[in-house]
């Protein structure tokens, strides 16, 4: 039981890592150009 | 198979429908992209989602994760996508498959037809067990490695699930953009109609078995499926309440085995068990257990 709450709480740590590596790395604008521009792929044109 | 079962929308609505019916409401709250057939462009597209949610929806407001993740494995700089992984962890971590079974719009679809009266199948086990895995397969090839080595002479690579699999675009992105605007209906091709006999077969599958594309092939449920054992939110089986019954793994609609695994990689915390058990012998994060 507390492996697995040790192992809860270093998982959200290091996901909350991996974000703040990600925004330095300014990712979160690469999601951002992809999200606003209709996905020709995912309706179907392709 | 079992005979056919009248499975109606009761009212008041259960606690799990309301919530889908909130969730699947607040991720596509773009109203106004409904009638214009455009897409959201604000700033909260840098932000995934936790559901598979097309961020070519008319209403979508956030970007799905499945495709951000595919964009940054196969975008020109085909780096490791640290910002999509670590909200896909913290999701998983935070709810596991609680995502899938309260927030997914495209599993209330699901649900929704399920209801639908029918002949309803129960796959067997032998079958049921090994056609789990293909979702880990579809996360592994179509998500990951396909996008990641499969370069073209433009460095980038297609979202090869998006492309040819995701019923979610379909129904949620390409169907609505089609209606309102003539010139992507002129687009449409092979492609177009590839996508809709997917969603096609997908719907007609869940009308007959609960679930079908959870099941067997969401990669994001297959992801989140990992942190299910150790995310917050969790089920629990008092084993001094439990009358051994069965009632429980009669109505999961995900198979589970509960009185032996209750927080299997497949339970979607829907708590249909903890409606169904006599006793109150099961808590989760929709109901706490009942005193005996």
């Amino acid at each position: 039981m507390r492996s697995k709450r040790a192992l809860r709480y270093g998982l959200l740590g290091l996901s909350a890592a991996l974000i703040g590596v990600g925004l330095l790395r300014q990712e979160h604008l690469e999601v951002l150009g992809k999200a606003v521009r209709i996905c020709l792929e995912c309706v179907g044109i392709g | 198979m079992s005979g056919m079962r009248r499975n109606r929308i009761k009212w008041p609505l259960s606690r799990q429908r309301t919530i889908q019916l909130i969730s699947a409401a607040l991720v596509n709250g773009y109203i106004a992209g409904f009638q214009k057939g455009r897409i959201f462009t604000g700033g909260t597209k840098a932000v995934c989602v936790p559901v598979l949610n097309c961020y070519s929806c008319p209403g979508a407001l956030g970007a799905c994760p499945i495709g951000a993740l595919q964009t940054a494995v196969g975008g020109v700089k085909h780096h490791f996508p640290f910002y999509v992984l670590g909200l896909l962890m913290l999701f998983g971590v935070l709810l596991g498959r609680a995502v899938c079974g309260l927030l997914c719009p495209f599993g209330l679809v699901q649900d929704l037809l399920h209801k639908i009266p029918s002949p309803k199948v129960r796959v067997p086990k032998g079958l049921d067990r090994p056609a789990r895995g293909i979702k880990y397969v579809v996360l592994l090839v179509f998500v990951i490695l396909l996008p990641a080595f499969a370069v073209t002479e433009t460095r980038v690579t297609p979202p090869y699930f998006c492309q040819y699999i995701c019923p979610a675009g379909t129904l949620g992105g390409g169907i609505p953009l089609m209606l309102a605007d003539p010139a992507l209906r002129q687009l449409a091709g092979w492609l177009f109609n590839w996508k809709v006999l997917v969603l096609v077969v997908i719907a007609a599958a869940s009308v007959l078995i609960h679930r079908p594309f959870c099941r067997y092939l969401c990669p994001l449920g297959a992801f989140y499926a990992l942190f299910n054992r150790f995310s917050f939110f969790q089920m629990s089986l008092d084993a001094h309440k439990c009358v051994g019954c069965g009632a429980c793994e009669r109505v999961c609609p995900m198979a589970v085995e509960v009185t032996k695994d209750i927080n299997s990689p497949e339970c979607i915390r829907c708590g249909a068990c903890q409606t169904a058990c006599p006793t109150g012998a099961i808590a989760g994060p929709l109901k706490k257990q009942s005193p005996r």
